[in-house]
């Protein structure tokens, strides 16, 4: 079976909620609607307080070409457009809407039919795409658009689709894939079509069997597409580690998949394309894992963007008492939260609640140089010299052992038996180098 | 609820500690440490129980009134320093050369850069190759192995295999004259030969050493090069002339190579951090244990080939890097 060779690491994988069916969450009293959700430029509120919107309507537009569309996740009054605090803890322009009825945008199709025929030509998908603010959903939420804009030049040999889920507890993706597979099928070939492609190849680690044999028997239909089970190994879900893995190709260091005749999406993403193209809705809401040890009904979610958490920690029976620590995300990459006030966002895949004996850190002690870090690199990188080089504030050293490679993945921390921080300090030094990097580049 | 604790990912940190990997390599001893005991009797248990208290002792010393800093001794590593030198001796050493050789090793192989992780030589090794200068004598005359319960007589001292070849050799005799001397391949693998407590039966160190494999501890990468470059070099001379040069799984057998490559050569604060590193670390061990056992004044090289290799570690670890994702 498939994997990536190089590094890589094996945590826990506490797949609680994998059984539990996608549950539509009641609609919260109001949302909270961050501007700046997507990688790149924060989007500009066209609303104002006062202004009544409907489910669907356009709230925020893109600045910029790097950045996506806002759709109002609810009907209602804006109550104010405000400073909140977002998933990092910084406070960003939000826009705050009372919810009053569900009332929809009428374009959009609420039949439950399936819409098989795809109508639209490339250029129009990618419009449509750009229109309904579809960013990936995977985690990095990049405007999905951009990606299908395939240079001059350029041809894509595989449409690459992500549904490794290797983060450890997630499972909305996992849900996804058996509870909306010919969908999800449909979206693919949408996205065939628009980067006009022959092949798509989706890839999903072996400890999700059932996913796997939903989507082979689905794919049987659709022309191009096939499903390739993966050897569980985290940072499989890594898009330049997934690309290996399925067509062994090696994405080159600081350049896109493009580069090897690849595009990378997540599988939740195909699902928010075929709603897009094929009932012209906007992406509103999404599905969102709640899950922990200590949560009563680990659950998966079809919430709207903008809920807060602490609606869907309401809704899985409640705040366990033992926790002490907020996930948004996986325990891997995922984002320790400031208060269950902050809203769902459109890269929000999982709320994870630690108990609180989990959420210390260990004690760390010296390094013992057993190179556990540099074995389990996936970009073969030597972690802990990055680390004691970025302590010590040798950034010239730092940039020379390529810490711009370093995907963030954590795999380097996990597996420290001295329980070394190194990943805090890999960062920063990727924030120093990549200033000095860009001090360099403007003169 | 409890206050919440905010911090950067990663959330989970996987069930590893120094502890752990310490203990395993202690764990890994123990078949060879039976095995002393076996042959030697009290004797070993006594030179091993005078290494460990030492070095557990000095550990604690040095840390607590010349670093200052929180208590490591019982972290396994100095248990591990003491076990290695006592492998690394004869069972009829006095208890103060003993002594003296866990504070140097301890003292002046480890605390000295600024203990566990910052040394640049392999401690027990450091203490080793002092004793072998300082006490030349004492040092290099073995009593031949006295298995428990059997009636051999105490006190009969003989050389190690490898010391008789080597005098042989040097006073003109035939290889086929001086290896009827030596014990058979036979007994050299499982045990029974003279020599150092821990050097007396490869078998138990490659059990020890397939457990550190199996736990993670130690890579291939090592063990496998120190051992196939010495076989490889030392072969090629007994090609070249079976007369004068020993057939070199005779080399592979004896003379705490297997000691040497699975447990002192993988010490991992000493030895490089990228794969091919290691690779090269191990080549370079192979082929200067050769060098000094064909050419050397000692009969034995492994001690000072990995002393040296430690001092290239720093060297191997700047000019080879791993396999870099996405680039040549």
């Amino acid at each position: 079976m498939k994997t990536f060779q190089l590094g890589g690491v094996h945590p826990p994988e506490n797949k609680l909620s994998s059984e539990a069916k996608i549950e539509k969450l009641a609609l919260p009293k109001q949302v909270t609607v961050p501007v700046g959700q997507q990688l790149g430029a924060p989007s500009i509120p066209i609303v104002a307080k006062g202004d009544l919107v409907k489910v669907g309507q356009l709230i925020a537009k893109a600045s910029g070409f790097i950045s996506a569309h806002i759709h109002s996740p609810v009907s209602g009054k804006v109550f104010k457009i405000d400073e909140t605090y977002d998933t990092s803890g910084f406070r960003r322009p939000s826009i705050i809407i009372n919810v009053e009825g569900d009332e929809w945008m009428e374009s959009i199709d609420r039949n439950d039919e399936i819409r098989r025929e795809i109508k639209l030509d490339s250029k129009q998908i990618i419009d449509k795409i750009n229109e309904m603010g579809i960013v990936g959903l995977g985690g990095a939420t990049f405007p999905s658009f951009v990606k299908l804009l395939v240079p001059d030049g350029k041809k894509i040999d595989f449409l690459i689709i992500n549904g490794v889920e290797c983060e450890p507890y997630l499972t909305s993706d996992h849900r996804l894939m058996l509870e909306k597979g010919e969908e999800m099928l449909i979206g693919v070939s949408i996205l065939m079509k628009a980067l006009k492609t022959e092949k798509a190849l989706i890839g999903i680690e072996n400890n999700k069997p059932d996913a796997i044999e939903n989507l082979e028997k689905l794919a049987n239909k659709f022309t191009g597409i096939s499903v390739h089970p993966l050897k569980v190994k985290y940072p499989q879900g890594g898009e330049k580690q997934l690309i290996k893995a399925l067509t062994g190709r090696e994405v080159p260091a600081g350049k896109l998949p493009l580069e090897v005749g690849c595009v990378v999406n997540n599988v939740g993403t195909a699902f928010a394309v075929y709603e897009a193209v094929q009932k012209n809705k906007p992406l509103f809401e999404r599905v969102v894992t709640v899950t922990g040890k200590s949560v009563k009904k680990p659950s998966n979610f079809l919430v709207r963007i903008g809920t807060p958490i602490k609606e869907l920690i309401e809704a899985a029976h409640g705040f366990p008492e033992d926790t002490g620590k907020i996930i948004s995300g996986g325990p891997m990459m995922g984002k320790a939260v400031l208060s269950t006030e902050i809203p769902v966002v459109k890269g929000t895949s999982g709320i994870l609640l630690m108990p609180d004996v989990e959420s210390k850190r260990k004690e760390s002690n010296t390094c013992i140089r057993c190179a556990k870090c540099v074995s389990v690199c996936p970009m073969g990188l030597e972690p802990f010299l990055l680390a004691k080089t970025a302590k010590l504030g040798k950034f010239d050293i730092v940039e020379k052992e390529l810490v711009m490679d370093c995907i963030e993945c954590g795999s380097c921390a996990y597996t420290c038996p001295s329980n070394l921080p190194l990943l805090d300090f890999i960062r920063l030094g990727k924030n120093k180098v990549g200033q000095i990097i860009r001090n360099r580049n403007q003169k | 609820m409890s206050l919440l604790s905010i911090s950067a990912s990663p959330h989970i940190q996987g069930d590893y500690s120094v502890k752990k990997i310490m203990w395993g390599v202690v764990y890994a001893l123990i078949p060879a440490s039976l095995v002393a005991i076996y042959f030697f009797g009290l004797d070993a248990i006594r030179v091993m129980l005078i290494a460990v208290a030492a070095s557990l002792f000095f550990e604690w010393l040095i840390q607590k009134y010349l670093i200052k800093g929180t208590d490591t001794y019982m972290d396994g590593s100095a248990v591990i320093t003491g076990l290695l030198l006592a492998f690394n001796v004869p069972s009829n050493l006095p208890w103060w050369i003993v002594v003296i050789g866990a504070l140097v090793a301890i003292g002046i192989g480890k605390m000295s850069f600024g203990g566990l992780g910052k040394n640049v030589f392999n401690p027990a090794l450091v203490g080793r190759v002092f004793m072998l200068i300082s006490f030349p004598v004492q040092m290099t005359s073995w009593p031949t192995s006295k298995p428990l319960f059997s009636e051999i007589a105490d006190a009969i001292t003989g050389p190690t295999p490898l010391g008789i070849v080597k005098e042989g050799l040097d006073a003109g005799l035939s290889v086929n004259q001086v290896m009827a001397e030596v014990p058979s391949f036979m007994q050299q693998f499982v045990g029974g030969i003279g020599g150092s407590l821990g050097e007396v039966s490869a078998l138990a160190l490659i059990l020890g050493g397939i457990f550190m494999l199996w736990k993670k501890i130690i890579t291939w990468e090592i063990p496998l090069s120190v051992l196939l470059s010495a076989f490889l070099f030392s072969g090629l001379f007994w090609l070249i002339d079976p007369t004068h040069y020993v057939n070199p799984i005779f080399h592979l057998l004896t003379g705490g190579m297997m000691l040497g490559a699975i447990f002192m050569a993988t010490d991992m604060v000493s030895s490089p951090m990228a794969r091919n590193g290691q690779l090269v670390f191990g080549v370079g061990i192979g082929l200067l244990t050769v060098t000094i056992r064909i050419w050397g004044a000692y009969p034995e090289g492994m001690s000072f080939a990995i002393l040296i290799m430690n001092g290239l570690t720093p060297l191997i670890n700047t000019m080879f890097k791993p396999k870099r994702f996405g680039r040549k």
